[in-house]
């Protein structure tokens, strides 16, 4: 069995699993929604203030919503220590990483997809011709949250502390992450839209380097 | 015994010395005068830093190959001094960046970057503390250890690629860069006594972990020889 249709069947599983329930769907997107508010009661902005802070205040909901949102991905797997019984079957850890990864991704991309239009709807900015390349910038940024979050959850998963844990260690190395998405966001909700190709390729590079660097790493993350 | 208070003496000489270096032989420098001086204290700090950021990498990819604690060990302290240099560099140059600058702090890459780094190897360290079982510790932080490596190389070259507020490069920099031949003397002083000073530290570091180490296995085997004889005490009892 090839990774890549191993992870699909994890990714499946994973999917299914949430699906059922949707609890940690529903419990990412208020929760997003619920910082995108108390952003707008800490200042009111108006037309031009909302160009200004509005990418920055949206990339930051999405990077707390989805840093609780990766813990529970991995908790769910210990409590009835299934994280066994997917080291024992025949896949590559790499592909079992790839499936979570993949996992969290749609979660977190579906929540984003939700709350654009209502961060759009609160703080008057238009979507209209920018849909498509603020979708681009939305994936890249999202994938390398995931990517990185997906890692570090899988090694806060055997400390003490984790919830606290796995944002401390994951809000730092996304910082760059955090100002190429939020350059690229504003040059889009900016008065003439244009996509900065610089930063997209930095956000494109950051995907590449970590997922690398998770492939490289991957055995000694699910290692017993 | 005898040969770590000599070591310890001669790196204490060398940094009197290089301080003596730094506020009388070194010359006067155009613009900012003595304010300037801190550089010899500020470069030398983030010397010491990427280079022990870089020994705790090379030692975590080798725990990560071979499995042998001594990299384990290696690797926290290289990290703990890392941090301390990287403290010191930071509070240093916001000593002098008020005068020389006018302000406490900005947020371009240098200094950003820089900040994201020791704000990662301050979380490798809560990392390490937050682990129960020693060789997940290691394992984990070792692979925590490379992630956070890889911003290093962008807070090097951060003003290189891009327009700072923090000067471009004097060492090694582009075409217009350069220091004064006796400052560049007296900074070659400085940035080994700081070295020494880091080495030092690091080989101490390292002694505290291996001796904690053989105090737990220590610990270990007199619990395991106290469980033999309670349970050669019972059978005897029956």
């Amino acid at each position: 069995m090839t990774a890549a249709r191993a992870a699909a069947i994890l990714l499946a599983k994973e999917l299914r699993l949430e699906f059922r329930t949707r609890e940690l769907l529903t419990a990412t997107i208020i929760f997003a929604l619920v910082v995108v508010v108390l952003f707008s009661f800490a200042f009111d902005p108006t037309a031009a203030e909302s160009r200004r802070y509005g990418p920055g205040l949206l990339w930051i909901a999405f990077l707390f919503a989805g840093s609780l949102m990766l813990h529970p991905s991995f908790a769910r797997e210990q409590s009835n220590q299934t994280l066994d019984a997917l080291r024992m079957a025949p896949v590559s850890p790499f592909a079992i990483l790839l499936g979570k990864m993949l996992a969290n991704f749609v979660f977190l991309f579906v929540a984003e997809v939700i709350l654009v239009p209502v961060f759009a709807v609160l703080y008057n900015v238009s979507l209209v011709g920018i849909v498509g390349r603020l979708a681009l910038v939305l994936a890249l940024g999202t994938l390398g949250l995931v990517i990185t979050g997906t890692v570090f959850s899988a090694i806060s998963a055997h400390a003490r502390m984790r919830e606290l844990l796995l944002p401390l260690l994951l809000l730092p190395i996304l910082a760059p992450l955090l100002i190429a998405a939020v350059e690229a966001t504003a040059s889009l909700f900016a008065e003439q839209p244009s996509l900065d190709r610089t930063w997209l390729a930095f956000l494109a590079g950051f995907d590449i380097v970590f997922l690398t660097a998770s492939w490289l790493l991957c055995d000694f993350l699910l290692e017993e | 015994m005898k040969l770590r208070i000599a070591i310890t003496a001669l790196v204490a000489a060398l940094m009197i010395f290089a301080g003596y270096a730094a506020l009388f032989i070194a010359p006067d420098e155009r613009t900012m005068h003595e304010i300037q001086r801190v550089f010899y204290v500020h470069l030398p700090l983030w010397a010491a830093m990427f280079s022990a950021l870089t020994i705790a990498f090379v030692a975590n990819i080798a725990w990560l190959a071979t499995r042998n604690p001594k990299w384990d060990w290696l690797g926290v302290s290289a990290v703990e001094v890392a941090v301390a240099c990287c403290t010191g560099g930071l509070i240093t140059g916001v000593l002098w960046g008020r005068p020389a600058w006018g302000i406490w702090w900005t947020w371009d890459a240098r200094l950003t970057t820089c900040f994201i780094l020791w704000l990662l190897y301050i979380s490798y360290l809560l990392l390490r503390g937050l682990i129960e079982d020693p060789q997940r510790r290691a394992t984990l932080s070792a692979v925590f250890g490379i992630f956070a490596f890889l911003d290093a190389p962008l807070v090097y070259a951060s003003n290189r690629l891009w327009r700072t507020q923090h000067p471009a490069p004097v060492i090694f920099g582009g075409p217009d860069s350069g220091l004064d031949p006796t400052m560049g003397k007296v900074m070659l002083v400085c940035v080994a006594a700081m070295m020494a000073l880091m080495v030092v530290m690091l080989v101490d570091r390292y002694r505290l972990e291996r001796l904690r180490h053989e105090v737990d296995e220590l610990r270990l085997s007199a619990e395991a020889r106290a469980a033999d004889s309670n349970s050669v005490f019972t059978k005897g009892a029956v």
